[in-house]
């Protein structure tokens, strides 16, 4: 048995920016307050003092430049970790990161790489209103050249984080501000965890519940109350977006039957939608019913607070959706 | 393309010219902001208001001296530090709360939140909060107002767009792209950099090039510019009313730099941490509220008794636009399909006015 400790999910992504940065020189941290300020929600506290500020790098708020000025660094042989605040905020940067760097290799003829990361808060965060609660994950997997990457705890945080800086390509890594405080089981040891490879968070015959990061809390939760009324949920954590693990959700669907996805962006032309396409393509003769999909609501994220609990998906909404798929409605 | 223009050295001092109602409102703009601000932060630690809340006190003057020097009808645009522009425009306290408490009495319906401050009626055209995100719009919005005079209604166009930025903005590639296509097109928009020394915890020589002469970035654009202390709202009126006119005049922008300070942190959560109590302190002493007050008292026979009146008045309001708030319904859930689609489609349910535009005795 490894040693083990109990660490938050901020302070997994700093063992792995950390740990990497003491492996491999080329690699760096820069973004938004991510030294002097310790980074917005302190996920970088206290690396300026071990790293220096050559290494731990202060920029304006000039997304596109910082984000450009990443790639052009991946091209040449670093390997940049580029923090946005938001993700939210790499809208305005959505040139560099979805127009350069997943190309770069391609229109390159495979001649200059982009092995970059780029990490920072996704999801809704509480009340930030339209403009600050974006889901990235839909919009931007549909690009080819990228990897995205959606931690669900410290442990995956960290073991993750610390692949995606290996890796060749660029990887986006999305967090969740409302995870960041919630503490998790990390070895003492180093360990990395592999990329596509889903994970079976909750076991169960009756209808298999994929989903990503923050929104398996509330899949997690549903699958509880769901127990209560005799309806075991198997509960699948993605982990990796692109790649996709399909063969593990497809496996777990031929068991139960029945399919609902949770993805917190919004429905239309979603990653929800893209599952559940693969499901009904490669499940047609296994599923009973077609798969039920739940999302945050087609509207702007509202600032008001019922209304936003409304929009988002929640364990009412996921239970809801079991019920109809298995016909316990 | 624009010509440069410098500004005069000596300016007339054009606000004594004012009648002293005008120069007493200016205070009570200036006291229902702070006010309405500190009431904010209370809220906000009561945790009647959620999400980012960004504070305005210490910077008063800019916003209140600014709009001072427009007319009422002329499109205003600011970015998420914007509770006292609304005031300053004229929204009623009781919407902007109600707003920030996610109430569907707030302005945008609790749609917006505090960041996100929009009227109609007085035209503000926002509250944005991804910075630089107002600094194109506000292009549209001086385009607008020109085409409609000069090309539907056939005249002589003379309105003027402010947007307001901060100093951090003047990182962002919008702004630059703005400021060029101003000049290009001979668009009447005034960009005012609220320059409060600080973007979060970054201070402007961090992230700034030419951080000591901000003008800069206008000679750059071939645009006229002016450094304006912001700390004294007569000084601010004085300096922006003659760039106003002659943007007005003749159809062109301008770049200025409002020199001021935000006396609390940048959000309701940062510790300031990043600059000294010693900083803070020089900046509350030039004050810009009682610089105002002691102006009033020494030059225009304004009494220490009419001071207290008003600042009991100004108390009782946001007291009262509190109560109002409060007691206003949170949305109904409906809410959350309207003003998706203009029109009825789907789950949407078409739009639907806010109570702040439907209702005015409300
Ligand atoms: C594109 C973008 N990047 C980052 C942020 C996060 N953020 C919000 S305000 C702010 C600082 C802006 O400072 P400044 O422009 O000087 O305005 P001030 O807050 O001083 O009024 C930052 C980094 C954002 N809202 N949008």
């Amino acid at each position: 048995m490894t040693a083990t400790r109990q660490i938050e999910f901020r302070e997994a992504l700093r063992e792995a920016m950390t740990e990497e940065m003491h492996r491999d020189k080329r690699v760096f941290l820069m973004g938004e307050e991510v030294a002097e300020y310790n980074g917005a929600y302190k996920v970088s506290r206290g690396m300026l003092e071990e790293f220096g500020p050559k290494r731990v790098i202060d920029t304006p708020i000039s997304e596109t430049g910082f984000a450009g000025l990443g790639i052009g660094a991946a091209m040449t042989g670093l390997r940049p970790i580029i923090e946005f605040m938001s993700w939210s905020f790499s809208l305005v940067a959505a040139d560099q990161i979805l127009n350069n760097a997943p190309k770069m290799l391609y229109m390159s003829g495979g001649q200059f790489g982009c092995p970059i990361v780029f990490r920072g808060n996704c999801g809704a965060g509480g009340q930030l209103g339209s403009t600050h609660s974006w889901c990235v994950e839909s919009l931007f997997s549909n690009v080819p050249g990228l990897k995205m990457v959606m931690p669900f705890d410290a442990y995956d945080a960290k073991g993750m984080l610390k692949t995606a800086i290996r890796d060749e390509n660029p990887v986006f890594f999305l967090e969740s501000e409302r995870l960041l405080s919630v503490k998790g089981e990390v070895p003492e040891q180093e360990y990395l965890v592999a990329f596509q490879e889903a994970l079976i968070r909750r076991a169960g015959d009756d209808c298999t519940i994929v989903s990503f990061g923050r929104a398996l809390y509330f899949c997690l939760e549903a699958a509880q109350e769901l127990a209560k009324e005799g309806i075991e949920c198997e509960v699948i954590d993605g982990r990796t977006i692109r790649p996709l693990d399909i063969e593990s959700i497809v496996k777990s669907v031929r068991k139960t039957n029945y399919c609902v996805v949770v993805d917190q962006s919004w429905p239309f032309a979603s990653l929800g939608a893209e599952i559940a396409a693969q499901v009904h393509q490669y499940c047609f003769d296994d599923l009973d019913n077609h798969v039920m999909r739940v999302h945050s609501d087609d509207v702007p994220a509202p600032y008001a607070y019922n209304l936003e609990q409304e929009m988002l998906p929640n364990a009412r909404k996921i239970c809801q959706a079991v019920r109809s798929a298995t016909y316990n409605a | 393309m624009t010509t440069m223009t410098t500004r005069p050295a000596a300016l007339e001092n054009l606000a004594t010219k004012l009648p002293d109602e005008t120069l007493r409102k200016w205070l009570r703009d200036m006291l229902l902001i702070r006010e309405l601000e500190v009431r904010t932060m209370q809220a906000y630690q009561n945790k009647l208001i959620g999400g980012f809340c960004h504070i305005y006190i210490g910077q008063e003057a800019v916003a209140v001296g600014t709009i001072a020097a427009v007319k009422p009808t002329d499109p205003i645009i600011t970015a998420y530090r914007d509770h006292g522009h609304a005031l300053a425009r004229g929204m009623d306290p009781k919407h902007c709360m109600a707003e920030m408490f996610g109430r569907i009495d707030g302005c945008a319906k609790g749609k917006g939140g505090s960041m996100h401050m929009f009227d109609k009626a007085h035209h503000m055209y926002g509250g944005h909060g991804i910075v630089g995100a107002q600094c194109p719009i506000a292009l549209g919005l001086a385009f607008s107002v020109k085409y409609h005079d000069e090309v539907i209604e056939e005249k002589t166009s003379n309105g003027v767009t402010l947007c307001y930025l901060g100093d951090g903005a003047l990182n962002q590639g919008s702004f630059h792209e703005a400021m060029n296509l101003a000049g290009v097109f001979n668009l009447p928009v005034i960009y005012i950099c609220e320059n409060n020394g600080y973007a979060m915890g970054t201070s402007i020589a961090r992230g700034t090039t030419m951080a000591h002469q901000l003008t800069a970035k206008a000679d750059a654009y071939g645009m006229a510019s002016a450094s304006i202390d912001g700390m004294d709202v007569v000084n601010v009126y004085n300096q922006m009313k003659p760039i106003v006119d002659d943007c007005r005049k003749n159809s062109c922008p301008a770049f200025v730099e409002i020199r001021t300070y935000r006396y609390k942190g940048h959000s309701m959560s940062d510790p300031r941490k990043y600059r000294t109590k010693e900083e803070e302190q020089q900046y509350e002493e030039q004050d810009p509220i009682e610089k105002h007050a002691a102006f009033l008292i020494k030059e225009k026979g304004f009494s220490e008794a009419d001071h207290d009146a008003m600042v009991k008045d100004v108390r009782k309001q946001v007291r009262a636009a509190i109560k109002w708030a409060e007691a206003s319904p949170i949305p109904d859930i409906s809410e959350l399909y309207t003003d998706v689609y203009a029109d009825k489609w789907g789950p949407y349910t078409g739009t639907s006015e806010s109570s702040m535009l439907g209702d005015p005795e409300k």
